[in-house]
């Protein structure tokens, strides 16, 4: 059974913070949103209000960070990402300041809609020089990204998640900057994913073996760099090819930087990129969104298919009962609903 | 450093300017050397020139509180971008001094105003006399649109409007450090366009950062001509104090105006010091609403009304488009050429 942690980042950010007296806060009026004001009550000296202008806030940080402190920011992805992009580019990156970029509610992760919903922000970032990319997609990552993006001599955008946060990985084993986790072998197909699919991969994974399908099953956290040579070995050993699968737009993120490594490196395997192709979403609930825009266990399924070239049927019934053994029913729902009333 | 008047504050600190150096002279060697390499060039931001000499000279020579330069008097080859690979980045901060607790920072914002700092530098020795022989070209750092490895810069501000932030930033934190020296900022007043200008001070007044002093060049002039054409952003001074600012208005081109309220922001802080105490002490930074904040408290702002064609008064002839100066026949060249031979002439009007 799966641990539901609930606010992983809240806890750990103060318990983080007192390691390093140098970590500031600064928070765009979405502080508790973004589980920040447990870190804003314990250490009030420590943490900069900066209203609704991120702009602004992205050149103090820059500034702060100029003269040694270690910024922290905490809002919404996409008020990261779009919004300031300029900022982020000339302020932060270009002087490779030591700024972390804490973004919330990365892809559909939120019932807010297309506004509140980062799905290019790990596109746009990618094009950014000096910056790294991390991408939490436990409980566990949450927990340990800070110390991973601490460590980097640069700025750092983190795809942070809040709330209640399945742990899949053991306590004990943090996110490790560059290095992919290998959650399974072998050589039919490689999947890789990211963030909140990496949940439903397990998922997938687990039908396809049931039909003898053998699956190498890698989760990604360090989207840039993107060079852990793992990955292509595994989509090079995989006789029919790869499958891609993330929260986010299949142009410029996951997926895309596997296809141009496969290119470069003259792999000539397929890949199929799942994730939001080429369109906004909206606002509904995260399981509704990641049914409907092809982000979940049934999807891999399907481009599993396709790949393999015939039918595993494997059908929802399966899938429902592999992630009931996972997973609690009564958890997914407590989920939803707690994404569905969760201050935006 | 302490018991030194405030007025010869770069004494205190430095052997370097000549203490003889006089805010007129420095100001016109400025428009001098601008309108030379101007006409070296076929093309310069000469107006820019006319317009800021003043703030800028006043500002080195009586009000910025600077360490000796620290850089090479002739200017480094590009290193190359700011990057973890790169150990080898650098900023031209260095022309302005050394980094000390005590000492003023200075943060240049309208960079396409670079030639008129590179000049002011010339000027005042902290770069030397040839340093303009690299201006705008491959590979050197002293570029047409400074970066923050250019001479006299510390940021990389060349998207207008980001650089107050970031000094607001600095200032900040050396507030919390309870460093006494001070962060001035020069800005152009086309900047105040920029929302993120407005979004800066809003910051700037509520986390009472008063450590800070903003000099604007108010030329009214941009790109695409007289900025009330343009976009208005008047009244400016208004504006300002409605988002809690200490706000001064004077005459551009007059040094005792230009100086005077940096000065009785110093002396009523504690003359000297430079501190402010309120400031320094206060690390908590969560502002206390209850009370009106002390006037020191404020960030200070000083609009300097300028004439963006003082001391070159055939640029009149190419009013209003007074941005970019690109000769248009040999006749203007000539004409330029000619004031630039009878300099001591038309500088002593």
């Amino acid at each position: 059974m799966i641990e539901l942690v609930t606010r992983p980042h809240r806890s750990n950010l103060i318990r983080f913070a007192a390691e390093h007296p140098d970590l500031l806060v600064l928070g765009a009026d979405l502080t508790a949103s973004c589980e920040a004001d447990g870190f804003r009550d314990q250490y009030p000296e420590r943490f900069f209000s900066f209203g609704m202008a991120e702009q602004n806030m992205l050149g103090f940080a820059a500034g702060l960070a100029r003269e040694g402190f270690f910024p922290y920011i905490h809002t919404f992805s996409v008020f990261i990402t779009r919004r300031p992009f300029d900022q982020l580019a000339m302020s932060i990156a270009y002087p490779n300041l030591p700024v972390r970029l804490i973004g919330f509610l990365p892809g559909i992760t939120t019932p807010g809609g297309v506004t509140h919903q980062a799905i290019d922000d790990i596109a746009l970032v990618r094009t950014v020089p000096n910056m790294t990319i991390l991408e939490a997609g436990d409980a566990t990552e949450v927990e340990s990204v800070l110390a991973v993006a601490q460590a980097i001599d640069g700025p750092v955008y983190v795809r942070q998640l809040r709330g209640e946060v399945p742990r899949l990985f053991p306590a004990d084993q943090p996110l490790r900057l560059g290095q992919a986790r290998h959650l399974g072998q072998g050589t039919d197909l490689a999947i890789i994913s990211a963030g909140i699919c990496t949940e439903e991969a397990i998922n997938a994974v687990a039908a396809l073996r049931s039909r003898g399908v053998s699956v190498s099953h890698l989760h990604v956290s360090t989207h840039k760099p993107f060079d852990d040579p793992q990955l292509l070995e595994q989509i090079a050993k995989a006789r029919h090819g790869a499958i891609s699968i993330e929260n986010h737009s299949i142009i410029g993120g996951l997926g895309s930087a596997i296809a141009e490594q496969l290119a470069e490196q003259g792999i000539g395997k397929r890949l199929i990129r799942l994730g939001l192709h080429d369109t906004y979403a909206h606002g509904a609930s995260k399981p509704y969104l990641m049914r409907e825009y092809g982000l979940d266990a049934a999807a891999l399924i399907r481009a599993a298919e396709t790949l393999i070239g015939e039918s595993l049927g494997i059908d929802d019934a399966a899938l429902t009962k592999i992630a009931a053994n996972s997973r609690a029913e009564a958890q997914g729902e407590t989920l939803a609903k707690a994404d569905k009333t969760e201050d935006l | 450093m302490n018991a030194q008047p405030l007025h010869t504050g770069q004494q205190a600190t430095s052997a370097q300017p000549p203490s003889t150096l006089t805010v007129k002279a420095v100001a016109a060697g400025i428009r001098r050397r601008v309108l030379e390499h101007t006409l070296r060039n076929n093309g310069g931001y000469l107006s820019q020139a006319c317009s800021s000499a003043d703030i800028l000279a006043t500002l080195y020579l009586r009000v910025m509180r600077l360490g000796p330069s620290i850089a090479p008097l002739i200017p480094r080859a590009f290193a190359g971008v700011p990057s973890r690979d790169n150990p080898n980045a650098f900023t031209g901060a260095g022309y302005n001094g050394p980094r000390a607790p005590e000492l003023d920072r200075f943060i240049f914002s309208p960079v396409h105003y670079a030639l008129v700092l590179y000049a002011l530098l010339i000027e005042l020795g902290r770069l030397g006399p040839d340093a303009l022989e690299a201006f705008n070209t491959d590979g050197s750092t002293v570029e047409l649109i400074g970066a923050e490895h250019s001479p006299g810069h510390e940021l990389t501000a060349g998207s207008l409007g980001q650089a107050l932030s970031q000094a607001g930033g600095i200032a900040l934190a050396r507030r919390l450090r309870g460093e006494t020296g001070r962060v001035w900022v020069f800005m152009s007043d086309g900047e105040f366009q920029e929302g993120q200008t407005w979004e800066a001070f809003a910051a700037l007044a509520h986390h009472r950062i008063g450590n800070l002093g903003v000099y604007i060049d108010a030329n009214a002039q941009q790109c695409d001509g007289p900025m009330t054409d343009v976009m208005t952003i008047e009244p400016l001074a208004d504006r300002l104090r409605a988002f809690g600012a200490e706000v001064h208005e004077v005459d551009g081109h007059d040094s005792e105006a230009l100086a005077a309220p940096a000065l009785a922001r110093l002396s009523g802080s504690g003359a000297g010091t430079g501190a402010t105490p309120r400031a320094v002490t206060a690390t908590a930074s969560t502002p206390q609403h209850q009370a009106e904040p002390a006037p020191t408290d404020q960030p200070l702002v000083v609009i300097a009304r300028t004439d963006p064609c003082r001391g070159i008064e055939l640029l009149r002839e190419r009013a209003p488009k007074l941005h970019y100066l690109r000769f248009k026949t040999t006749a203007e060249q000539d004409a330029y050429e000619d004031l630039l031979e009878h300099w001591q002439d038309s500088s002593s009007q």
